[in-house]
């Protein structure tokens, strides 16, 4: 990598509050420790007990979908590897939080998630809350977790429509990007 | 062979967990959000089996004060009630209580929905932090 763009990225960080950013592989360690990290911020910035479990909350349910859910693709700096890595980003503002990830996903899986994500975005708090319920009584308990609880989850914690993009790579595969904001209004 | 009593400290990805047999006790405290969820509840689902398998008749009493729970704890926790409304209904008497923070109504929420899903009333309690 170009040593000029560590700044450019750097900056581009900085000017949307970006406090905590991390690339590559989604490990429970890795995921324990950033955890840690930003209870610590947020008890640092002080912040309202309410919001702080929301963020923390919401925190942990984006970065287990990662760790749960990202799909192997091909490798694109080794043709013979695997890649599993992916991007996460918190960031404050004045507004409150946001909490973005970016992970590949097999293109087979876009149109899947994409009407998921719309379904939920389309529901009211009352709505939302009705839904969760009904998963959790009736949904199948998976191995991974919580049987496609967690995207609910998070669309009730933040109170905000969630906010996605897919990228379309090549090799059937995609850059999925989901951003979730916790703002500081009653919600 | 009675079952051994467990008991687990918390971590701070796992809660404190208690399950005494002897006295049918039953303490989960802290917060519950590890990525293989299962896992840690096994040994508390194998001896409510147990003593669902049993048709005991004691009373039970369990007590939950979670502060964080993720989604799959959240199904595993539903278990847990479901596995103890059927010990209610094979005739054992079940007290729970569901502790929540003051000024926490997401936890206090749960509690009841959990209420409403499984039919069982809880006694429920709010805690200073």
């Amino acid at each position: 990598m170009n040593l000029e763009n560590i700044f450019s990225i750097y900056q581009a960080m900085e000017n949307s509050g970006i406090i905590l950013s991390f690339k590559g592989d989604i490990t429970s360690d890795l995921l324990t420790s950033v955890l840690q990290i930003m209870e610590n911020r947020l008890d640092s910035f002080q912040e309202e007990p309410k919001i702080k479990k929301k963020v923390y909350h919401v925190l942990v349910e984006c970065l287990q979908n990662l760790y749960h859910h990202i799909d192997e693709v091909p490798s694109y700096t080794n043709t013979n590897g695997k890649d599993r890595s992916a991007i996460f980003m918190i960031g404050k503002t004045d507004e409150g939080y946001s909490i973005i990830t970016g992970n590949y996903i097999l293109n087979e899986n876009v149109s899947g998630l994409k009407k998921r994500i719309d379904e939920i975005n389309a529901l009211t708090k009352e709505e939302l809350k009705e839904y969760y319920k009904q998963v959790l009584a009736n949904g199948e308990m998976s191995l991974k977790g919580g049987g496609g609880l967690g995207i609910i989850d998070i669309a009730r914690k933040s109170g905000e429509k969630l906010e996605y993009e897919f990228l379309s790579l090549l090799n059937n595969v995609s850059f999925f990007i989901l951003k979730i904001k916790i703002t500081n209004k009653n919600n | 062979m009675p079952m051994e009593k467990i008991e687990f400290e918390a971590t701070p990805k796992t809660p404190y967990l208690m399950v005494d047999p002897k006295t049918k006790t039953i303490v989960i405290n802290g917060r519950s959000i590890p990525e293989n969820t299962v896992q840690f509840y096994t040994p508390l689902f194998n001896i409510l089996d147990k003593w669902i398998a049993e048709k005991i008749k004691d009373k039970i009493t369990v007590t939950i004060r979670l502060e964080y729970f993720n989604t799959s704890s959240s199904k595993c926790i539903l278990d847990i009630f479901k596995k103890l409304q059927e010990l209610h209904k094979n005739g054992a008497t079940v007290d729970i209580t569901w502790m929540y923070e003051k000024d926490d109504e997401d936890m206090m929420e749960a509690g009841q929905d959990y209420q409403t899903i499984v039919g069982i009333q809880f006694k429920m309690v709010e805690v200073e932090e």
